[in-house]
């Protein structure tokens, strides 16, 4: 990102700049304080032993670093009867989020390219009708969509939550891309059409290249908004098919048992690495995300 | 053999007209300019005619086949776009050889053809770049060898030039008249610079408001303009127009612009005209025929008067010499040695021989 | 020959139809999945509906026992609270955060990846996290003990009365970030030459945040408050991971209330009356909203 517009403009010197200065890098570190202090919490009550955890304090720092919690997160804790850890259930994410992710991305591409670039009668009716699905509370759609699922098969499957996941992903995958596309000049795609191309080898040959950006943006936006849902994944899967937020809340707030809370942060942490990585990777992309996604929330 | 062919022609959008009931009939080989105020239909003619749109009602002809129903690729034409519209992710190559690879051209042949065009265009150097890589100049030159690889009978420019700087809009100018010359192929120019339509057409055709005005060779249009929309369109600086009455004396006729500038019109304008005595007229005097008096050879039907000078605008060759006539501003173009400061008086002598009248309330050329 | 012309015709019809062809199904699908489930919930919410759905048609009566149920004011209180605490804290938050980001700082990258990567964790993460700090016995409560303030007492996570404020207090720590960016992007998308004509003009740096830059924000604002009101109005991860809605139903939302009636306790009628107020409550805000963007961004 540029700086500011006014990065040029010389500004006066002397002391009251050098202590205006001072008090707003003391206030910026503060806040990053306050995003930063819950992860390392998180980190370091994750390495302790829960005997440490009950005598030693919040912040204080590990005094050995152990891995039991982490070991047992993976591997054994319970979730409901089952003790296998989030092992599995970091599968089920795995599988779920790829195709909805693929599926989803690449439909809203072909949708906003064939509704930007082809515009017909109607197709801004249709978008604007498309684009309020991504809007709605969707309890308004859990209960038809528990019965459809049941009659399809699907009910308490993956693929089940792969189907939801991509039909109700489309209208923000299409909005993305059409808001793309609108911004890809017209000719290029007259040019193509004078060459020969027909309406899909347009969009496989020069429109798609062209939107490779937009397309990371996508499905960085999509992973991090699958990955994370909870509330598919508790309505829809049931047991051995949850996803991994499902299984986390249902680690953290078993009623059994000793409250282990190293095993609880290293569960977090585990269910929160992937989108963590991917924030780290390609932050400047989630962040454009976040800015596209203003139409949606 | 192909020849361009507009009946009838209509575009809508919605309840808005665009296109208004055209005719035109373009000969093979020719280069026709399409030029006129933006918002004039000329670039929506053009789609037109490419099949980028759709007809309201009308027929067009390529050839002898009417293509109203015949999509881009099938229509033997090919586009050069303003905004060039080269394929971003594509190299210069992969941009030019796109059309062949649509249509399964073999690759021996796609490659000879790239060799030709970019040798022509001067563009072989950079055929392994992509578009981002070049300047606007280089852009240009990839548009246009993208079209010429089609070899078809049409070529179609819309305004290809605007994206440009002066100077290299003057030089590609010049390239597109000899790539013209050299192929002999129809083409269709559309332009909002009428400098590019004088110097390029073979024919004009000015389009105002979905309607063409006129349509001739660049001469007929620049000396006999059938309207004041045209005799004010083209032109540069835009012709002096002088509000007026006619006045009559025996068979001289005169045009009385007021503050006692009464203008004698040429004895072989004056027989021609029908109209009485205190006619609303508008007078046309292009710059060029306003100069200093004296300077010029004396010839006959010129008429000289005074007037004080109010700004002066050198251009390097000419100088402009901006005064008051009539009620309104005028310009005259003269040499800058005969130049005055603003506030003295200056003689000014007007070829009338190349005077034009038009009706004052109709517009029309009388 | 008239075979082949009769291929080519069909072949141009067919890639006339084409765009509308790959457009219909996923239409079709946003017609069934978005309108056609909402209005099964809506029909579903004038009927006996119970344990299973039922088709008999019943009037306003779920509505009437929906406003009759205590836990559903509880449910509407707490969003209430809820929503405009979190949109006044992140909304001031995030636009104090995006002005000083403003200017010129040293590693702004980097403080902007540390404001915004909570936007990154899942609710649940949040909500687990928080649970954790807040916890009365070992959490901020005992650091405040060994800290040498033994009076601390700190047990909103198990006060009903105060529990809702730790959702907020976990809500705005994840979206704050999000609400600087959006600021931030409006701020950098302020027209130089406007900064460069306030400055000859004399302003200073106060004068031209206040007087000029935020004024041509208020776009800005009305969509970061669009959002987070959505994102508050949905919020029902946050609440299950940090309270489980509880202590008893005191941090109920009504998006956690539909939740547990529609699943939980099996009154289909008064999940779907609940459901249908909130699609109400959205619709309400978003509609309007994406109408003028929609202008905005359209031809």
């Amino acid at each position: 990102m540029s700086g500011s517009g006014t990065d040029g403009i010389v500004r006066q010197g002397g002391w009251r700049h050098r202590v205006a200065r001072v008090v707003l890098y003391a206030i910026l570190g503060l806040f990053c304080l306050y995003y930063l202090v819950p992860l390392v919490i998180m980190v370091s009550t994750s390495f302790k032993s829960l005997e440490e955890i009950r005598t030693g304090s919040l912040i204080s720092l590990p005094q050995e670093i152990r891995f039991d919690a982490w070991a047992k997160a993976w591997g054994s804790a319970c979730v409901g009867v089952r003790c296998d850890g989030l092992r599995p259930y970091m599968w089920n994410s795995v599988a779920m989020v790829i195709p909805a992710v693929f599926i989803s991305t690449l439909l809203g591409a072909l949708n906003g390219y064939a509704l930007t670039k082809w515009r017909f009668r109607g197709a801004d009716v249709i978008f604007a009708l498309m684009l309020f699905g991504a809007f709605i509370p969707f309890q308004v759609i859990l209960l038809p969509m528990a019965r459809a699922l049941g009659m399809m098969g699907l009910a308490g499957t993956i693929p089940g939550l792969i189907l939801v996941h991509t039909i109700y992903g489309l209208a923000f995958t299409t909005l993305f891309f059409r808001n793309f596309f609108i911004s890809v000049s017209d000719s290029i795609v007259h040019a193509a059409m004078v060459d020969g191309a027909g309406f899909f080898s347009i969009f496989f040959r020069i429109v798609l290249p062209m939107a490779i950006p937009a397309m990371v943006v996508t499905v960085i936006w999509q992973f991090t908004q699958i990955w994370n849902d909870f509330l598919f994944g508790v309505a829809f899967t049931v047991g051995d098919s949850n996803p991994v937020t499902v299984a986390l809340n249902n680690v953290v707030n078993t009623s059994t048992g000793v409250k282990e809370y190293n095993v609880d942060m290293a569960a977090a942490i585990i269910a929160a690495l992937p989108t963590l990585a991917v924030y780290v990777i390609a932050g400047t992309y989630f962040v454009r995300g976040l800015a596209a996604g203003a139409v949606k929330g | 053999m192909s020849g361009i062919r507009l009946d009838k022609v209509f575009k809508r959008f919605g309840t808005t007209e665009v296109i208004k009931g055209i005719d035109l009939e373009i000969e093979d080989g020719e280069f026709i300019v399409l030029v006129g105020p933006s918002g004039c239909g000329k670039s929506t003619l053009l789609n037109l005619v490419a099949g980028l749109e759709t007809l309201s009602s009308g027929t067009i002809r390529i050839g002898d086949r009417v293509v109203n129903d015949i999509p881009p690729r099938d229509r033997d034409i090919a586009m050069v776009f303003q905004s060039y519209a080269l394929y971003p992710t594509k190299t210069v190559r992969d941009n030019i050889t796109f059309g062949m690879v649509t249509r399964r051209v073999p690759r021996a042949e796609q490659d000879a053809a790239v060799d030709e065009v970019s040798s022509l265009l001067h563009i072989d150097k950079l055929l392994e770049r992509k578009p981002g890589q070049l300047s606007g100049g280089q852009r240009q030159r990839v548009a246009m060898g993208r079209a010429l690889v089609r070899k078809p009978d049409v070529f179609l420019f819309d305004e290809p030039l605007s994206n440009l700087d002066a100077k290299l809009r003057i030089e590609m100018r010049t390239e597109i008249k000899k790539l013209h010359q050299r192929l002999g192929k129809t083409i269709v120019y559309v332009t909002h610079d009428q400098i590019e339509a004088m110097t390029l057409a073979t024919r004009i055709a000015v389009m105002d408001n979905g309607h063409i005005r006129q349509f001739g060779d660049p001469e007929t249009i620049y000396e006999h303009p059938v309207d004041l929309f045209v005799a004010g369109f083209m032109g540069s600086p835009p012709m002096n127009m002088l509000r007026g009455r006619l006045k009559r004396d025996g068979s001289a006729v005169a045009v009385d612009a007021g503050e006692g500038l009464v203008f004698p019109l040429p004895e072989r304008l004056a027989l021609r005209l029908q109209q009485p005595e205190g006619h609303e007229v508008v007078l046309g005097l292009r710059p060029e025929t306003i100069f200093a008096a004296g300077t010029e050879l004396p010839g006959a039907d010129r008429f000289i008067f005074e007037r004080p000078v109010d700004v002066i605008e050198p251009t390097g060759p000419d100088t402009m010499v901006v005064f008051q006539a009539g009620g309104t501003e005028a310009i005259a173009r003269v040499r800058p040695q005969d130049a005055k400061a603003p506030g003295e008086s200056f003689r000014f002598e007007v070829e009338m021989a190349k005077a034009k009248l038009f009706d004052g309330k109709t517009g029309m050329h009388l | 020959m008239d075979a082949q012309a009769n291929h080519r015709t069909f072949s141009r019809t067919f890639e006339r139809w084409l765009p509308k062809i790959v457009v219909s199904p996923l239409f079709a699908a946003s017609l069934v999945f978005v309108y056609g489930f909402i209005a099964w919930t809506v029909y579903i919410s004038f009927t006996k509906s119970g344990v299973m759905p039922n088709y008999t048609f019943d009037g306003l009566a779920q509505y009437d026992r929906l406003w009759g149920t205590p836990r559903w004011y509880v449910a509407l209180w707490n969003l209430f609270v809820f929503s405009t605490l979190f949109i006044a804290i992140s909304t001031a938050i995030g636009i104090l955060l995006a002005i000083l980001l403003d200017q010129r700082v040293r590693a702004e990258g980097f403080i902007r990846t540390v404001y915004l990567y909570p936007m990154a964790l899942s609710f649940i993460v949040t909500g687990t996290v928080w649970k954790w700090i807040l916890n009365p016995g070992l959490g901020l409560e005992r650091l405040m003990h060994m800290a040498g303030f033994t009076d601390f007492t700190f047990d909103w996570l198990v006060n009903s009365r105060m529990a809702i404020y730790t959702v907020v207090i976990a809500g705005v720590w994840q979206s704050s970030g999000y609400a600087m960016a959006l600021f931030l992007a409006g701020l950098r998308s302020v027209d130089d030459e406007i900064l460069k004509a306030a400055s000859i003009d004399g302003a200073g740096p106060v004068r031209i945040y206040s007087s000029i830059v935020l004024p041509m924000m208020r776009p800005v604002f009305l969509s970061t408050i669009i959002i987070l009101a959505h994102l508050a109005i949905k919020s029902f991860d946050l609440v299950i991971a940090l309270t489980g809605g509880g202590p008893g139903y005191a941090t109920d939302m009504p998006a956690t209330f539909m939740y547990a009636f529609a699943f939980q306790r099996s009154e289909l009628g008064v999940a779907a009356a609940s459901a249908v107020m909130m699609l109400m409550t959205v619709t309400a805000i978003i509609v309007p909203y994406l109408y003028s963007e929609l202008r905005r961004t359209g031809r």
